[in-house]
């Protein structure tokens, strides 16, 4: 199949991009969106140009490396991962524009090349459980209701990409950040620290200047993993009982 | 008290004052309807315009409202507030493409206020100006003297661009709401599944006969 791509071209954070117009002639229905660029990215290469840059790793749907905003929509037009979107989706002599994730927090590095370290950082600041769990203990050793479990579970399939951000209109990042919170959250290993998790973290999101949340759930339509809105109401939970009745407010890690 | 302070800062915190004055103006709303359909009463604005003089007179209600005028102010400065930040954290560069996904009133938020703003500039001066401030003719009611406000507001509602204004208004309340009275409870948390489909029958029952009624009222008087 033959595929118009317009696609965004930035050398570096600093200059000015600009939208660039390739043809890619022999496409095959059965690749993957990124094994397209690939080919275009060989042809490229053979003509002496520079070839497009874009993220990925995994290429299975579970890293979240990859990116792109393709025809409006963040991984397309499925909901599901860029590198697991077919050419099939797409028809035969189809003009796909694609471009970087925006948002102020996600600063375009090159071309398609979003820096989302931003997620680290609030990552950093409070996902994660700190006092030892101990070893891996006997199954159902743990009180725990199964959907409860499930609802973790769930939470935990977050994969970082950052497509919540791409759709929302307010590049809010509450939806990975409730994701994080409400995974921790719901199970026992992650009590001891609950609270100030909810504090530190969200303290993090809005340093790195993420949007506020305006309940449009563009992102919930968008999540390649199918995160549900649900859990940003319990990180608001979360938060404004952290809030209001936490012991440690300075995350200087105490000592007052 | 600096985690108040941090509390209300931040991306959270300024939702829950949208959240939390938006609640108290819905309650507003249906008070304020309820003394409205005394207007259709046919009695020559005698119930209105006793509770016109209640609503003015009560130190209660006086109190009550004075937090009212204070919320709607809020509500108005946070959502500047809000939207600056949150069009600043969108970026300079927009897409080239853009498919919102999402209900159309809940991503015109800021238009649907913008409208219900510039009527209730409009209507402030009118009604609630010339109760407060200006000369309306008295009236007497047994041994009471109160201001005839159903008279002007009768003379208002024969004024067809008036009606037109007021119809249009009460259609942007209805998209402001449609979107704000579940988008308020899922701003404080409040998300539960046994609970979602009341707050959403409630909500949109309550976005489209409040507004309606509301609209109602200057249409009957219009053609009556």
């Amino acid at each position: 199949m033959k595929i118009t791509l317009k696609v965004w071209r930035q050398k570096n954070k600093d200059t000015k991009g600009a939208f660039k117009t390739y043809q890619v002639d022999h496409a095959s229905p059965d690749m993957s969106f990124l094994e397209m660029i690939d080919v275009l990215n060989t042809d490229l290469i053979k003509k002496g140009e520079e070839s497009i840059a874009f993220d990925h790793d995994c290429r299975e749907g579970i890293c979240g490396m990859c990116s792109l905003y393709i025809n409006g929509h963040p991984h397309g037009p499925l909901q599901t991962t860029t590198c697991q979107l077919h050419m099939r989706t797409f028809k035969d002599g189809e003009t796909i524009t694609v471009e970087p994730w925006r948002a102020n927090a996600f600063p375009v590095i090159k071309d398609l090349v979003v820096d989302r370290s931003a997620f680290d950082r609030i990552q950093q600041a409070g996902g994660y459980v700190n006092v030892n769990t101990g070893g891996v203990p006997d199954a159902n050793m743990i009180p725990i209701s199964k959907k409860i479990a499930d609802e973790a579970f769930d939470a935990a399939t977050c994969i970082g990409c950052g497509a919540c951000v791409a759709a929302c209109k307010n590049a809010s990042a509450m939806l990975f950040v409730s994701a994080k919170v409400s995974q921790f959250a719901l199970l026992p290993q992650g009590q001891v620290e609950r609270k100030e998790r909810a504090e530190k973290m969200i303290a993090q999101m809005d340093a790195e200047g993420f949007g506020s949340c305006t309940n449009t759930y563009a992102c919930e339509a968008e999540c390649p993993k199918g995160i549900k809105v649900a859990n940003i109401a319990r990180m608001n939970r979360e938060y404004f009982g952290a809030m209001l009745s936490s012991y440690e407010v300075s995350s200087g890690g105490g000592g007052e | 008290m600096k985690w108040l302070i941090d509390l209300f800062s931040s991306s959270l915190g300024r939702k829950v004052v949208m959240a939390l004055t938006g609640l108290f103006i819905i309650l507003f709303l249906a008070v304020h309807l309820i003394g409205n359909l005394q207007l259709l009463k046919d009695d020559g604005g005698e119930a209105f315009n006793v509770y016109a003089y209640f609503m003015t007179h009560n130190p209660l209600i006086k109190i009550v409202s004075y937090v009212n005028y204070a919320f709607f102010i809020f509500h108005i400065l946070w959502a500047i507030a809000l939207t600056r930040k949150n069009r600043e954290a969108r970026g300079p560069q927009g897409y080239a493409i853009k498919n919102s996904k999402g209900i159309w009133s809940s991503r015109n938020m800021g238009i649907l206020g913008t409208i219900i703003l510039a009527f209730l500039i409009i209507h402030m001066r009118q009604f609630w100006g010339e109760m407060h401030f200006g000369s309306v003719p008295l009236k007497t009611y047994g041994d009471h003297e109160v201001k005839d406000l159903y008279l002007i507001v009768g003379a208002a509602f024969k004024e067809w661009w008036y009606v037109a204004l007021y119809s249009l208004a009460m259609i942007a309340i209805a998209f402001h709401l449609w979107h704000g009275f579940e988008s308020a409870f899922q701003t404080l948390g409040l998300n539960h599944m046994k609970y979602n489909p009341v707050i959403s029958f409630v909500g949109k029952t309550f976005s489209i006969v409040v507004p309606a009624l509301f609209a109602l009222i200057p249409i009957v008087m219009f053609f009556v």
